[in-house]
């Protein structure tokens, strides 16, 4: 997660001017900004309508539609919790709770320190071997408490 | 010792991966340097007994041998006890194919995922690859249809509409530009199916929809995966490149002079656009707002076009069907549900994992037969099939098969045949409750039913579980579904009312609950 290089408008035009002859450009272009950079910085919305020939309306309407993109910097580290049925009934929601007690983290607190946060997600596509996680693009099952806490980074073992 | 070096096989399969596939890889590869052991290490898919995940198979003259679940640290004593021969061990589990829950399955689409190395060419050639487009292609557009058609294939994404029909429809329609996109944001809890066809067999995809573009005249397709899934989208990248680079894709599919270009598209994390009009403008690069129907999407679909859109799975039973013939796959299933289903099992199972069969199975053949029952071991209390959308059913009411209009008959539904098993520390109240903060969530927000329904839904949720008026909830409750159900636009709003109800009919206890204490704080 860590390793983005910092908002640089210059190299976000490169960015949008690659894919801008795409058909349905937006998401791609949005996937790799967010890809380079971590985010969506709001400057990119006037790059992204003038390159697309959109209103800046339209640009910032899909931004905001949709879960994945961020429009400011992320935390260092991302772990996203499967919340689905599937990881109910193997007491995902109890890890939620473990997380308050125990560590004194919220699942999608805002206003984290800006080192790490625990995110929601519906499905990770694993719900044979849940509860279930994502972090730094790699999937875990059969998550537990400790298994969490670790990476989250809150305990030094590498199990 | 033969000089030829030994295959052996670990899955790459994401769900393998998360539970330490990659380290058990590692260790096999150390542990035959460190004991001058030549092996070839084949990377395949998962053959979806996911509970013996990481499952490593060894290949003897007599056929595969399975050892499962490997962790890295078993490696070493696998060696030892002679594994590489297929010799025992305690995760001995014996030949791959013989295995129970393996050799009861009917695998048509599945034939190939975690048999062969996903990214191998060649291997998808050697087992009957690109026949199903070969003969497309002698075919041609009309006759193709019609195969379609007679097998029977409805739509696997849910919704069950015949497939040929709406292939028909966009062959018969006239227009410059047709496409072929791929529903591949396979959002709902309990459906892993579409991600494992994608990781452990992407060409059968592919091969699918070249046949659908060949059908109908498409030059341009889409695959449109959700951001959930990357390891499914490194492996289709890679396959499309490959397939390009073999003359599968590009100018001339095959050679035949139709060409047919395909892109992955991400996602971004919109359980919405798992509905068709709601992905089409999200390809498009809008917010995904569901449209009105008509004009269907396959007059007026991606940018205006004809446009063909079906779920991995429909696209990926076309090449069997074409191979073998319409009527081998009509003769599987039961009334108007032909073929067979990739059904998976998942949630608080002992067994859970992919089972493709012919319609008309019982849930509890699955659930308990080949799931084992509950992982915690305590009885079932409650399956949710078919999604976040579908309903929730009591472990008294299993032996119903798994059909469509069979289930569609209890007010349930199959959906893309995901099962989730809870035991019985489930509450169901908070199961509805969830159901419409889902729908809260996720509403593309067009329709006023879903996006304030759902919204009072959780509301009304909360006095229930806060055991507030509960008979006059329970009431606002039922008006509420009635009107989601029949007002709303899509599939959303208008079957959240589906777990809903179901688990207020099914577990009225849940729902009369005693007044809460006041000042809990």
């Amino acid at each position: 997660m860590a390793g983005y290089r910092p908002w640089d408008q210059d190299h976000a035009r490169f960015i949008v001017a690659g894919l801008a002859s795409l058909e349905g450009a937006t998401l791609p272009i949005l996937h790799a900004l967010q890809d380079e950079f971590g985010y969506v910085d709001p400057q990119a919305v006037p790059l992204i309508a003038d390159a697309l020939n959109l209103s800046r309306a339209e640009v910032h309407g899909t931004i905001s539609f949709y879960h994945d993109f961020r429009t400011a910097p992320p935390p260092r580290r991302v772990v996203k919790l499967c919340r689905a049925e599937a990881c109910q009934a193997l007491g995902c929601e109890a890890l939620v709770s473990g997380l308050a007690r125990d560590h004194a983290i919220a699942v999608d607190d805002q206003s984290g320190s800006g080192e790490f946060a625990v995110e929601t997600v519906y499905c990770l596509g694993n719900c044979a071997l849940g509860p279930s996680a994502l972090a730094d693009g790699e999937l875990i099952g059969r998550v537990d408490g400790d298994r969490l806490a670790q990476l989250c980074g809150l305990t030094g073992a590498h199990a | 010792m033969s000089a030829a070096p030994i295959r052996i096989f670990v899955p790459v399969d994401a769900a393998a991966l998360s539970v330490g596939a990659e380290a058990v890889a590692q260790a096999i590869l150390r542990e035959a340097q460190a004991r001058d052991i030549p092996i070839e290490l084949v990377r395949n898919g998962s053959r979806g007994m996911l509970w013996l995940e990481p499952m490593v198979e060894v290949e003897t003259p007599d056929g595969r041998i399975a050892y499962g679940p490997v962790v890295a640290k078993d490696v070493a004593s696998l060696f030892e006890a002679g594994f590489q021969a297929g010799a025992g061990h305690a995760l001995h589990r014996g030949p791959t194919e013989e295995l129970g829950w393996l050799k009861r399955q009917q695998r048509l689409t599945f034939a190939r995922v975690g048999v062969t190395d996903p990214l191998s060419l060649a291997a998808y050639r050697a087992l009957d690859g690109f026949k199903g487009l070969e003969t497309a292609l002698e075919l041609g557009g009309a006759a193709i249809v019609e195969e379609v058609k007679a097998s029977g294939l409805r739509g696997r994404g849910g919704a069950g509409f015949p497939t040929g029909i709406k292939w028909k429809t966009v062959h018969d329609a006239s227009a410059e530009q047709k496409y072929i996109v791929c529903n591949a944001d396979e959002g709902d809890s309990g459906t892993f199916a579409d991600r494992m066809l994608m990781e452990g067999d992407p060409f059968l995809l592919i091969e699918g929809m070249a046949i659908a573009a060949v059908a109908v005249g498409a030059t341009r397709g889409y695959i449109y995966l959700r951001s959930e899934y990357p390891h499914a989208h490194r492996t289709l990248q890679r396959a499309i490149l490959k397939a390009t680079d073999a003359g599968i894709l590009g100018d001339s599919v095959l050679g035949s002079g139709h060409a047919f270009h395909l892109e992955v598209r991400l996602g971004a994390g919109a359980y919405i656009c798992g509905e068709e009009t709601s992905l089409l403008e999200s390809l498009e690069g809008k917010r995904a707002i569901v449209r009105a129907k008509p004009p269907i999407p396959a007059l007026q679909g991606l940018f205006g076009k004809p446009t063909i859109v079906n779920n991995v799975l429909s696209f990926a039973a076309v090449p069997w069907i074409l191979t073998h013939g319409a009527q081998a796959y009509a003769d599987y299933g039961m009334g108007r549900s032909r073929g067979t289903l990739p059904v998976q099992l998942g949630g608080n199972v002992r067994r859970g994992g992919l089972i493709e069969l012919a319609f008309g199975i019982s849930l509890r053949e699955i659930i308990e037969d080949m799931g084992g029952g509950t992982l915690s071991g305590r009885p079932i209390r409650a399956v949710q099939v078919g999604g976040p959308l579908g309903a929730y059913l009591t472990a008294a009411q299993l032996d119903v098969a798994m059909d469509y209009e069979v289930l569609a008959a209890m007010k349930a539904m199959l959906g893309h045949g995901g099962i989730v098993v809870f035991d019985d520390t489930v509450d169901m109240a908070k199961q509805a409750r969830f159901a419409f903060e889902f729908c809260a969530k996720e509403s593309c927000g067009k329709c006023t039913p879903c996006r304030i329904g759902a919204t009072r839904g959780v509301e009304v949720m909360d006095r229930i579980i806060a055991g507030q008026e509960s008979p006059k909830n329970i009431a606002v409750l039922r008006d509420l579904n009635k009107l989601m159900t029949d007002a709303s636009l899509c599939a959303m709003g208008g079957l959240t009312p589906m777990p809903v109800m179901s688990a207020l009919n099914h577990f009225p206890e849940d729902f009369d609950r005693p007044p809460l204490p006041l000042a809990a704080e």
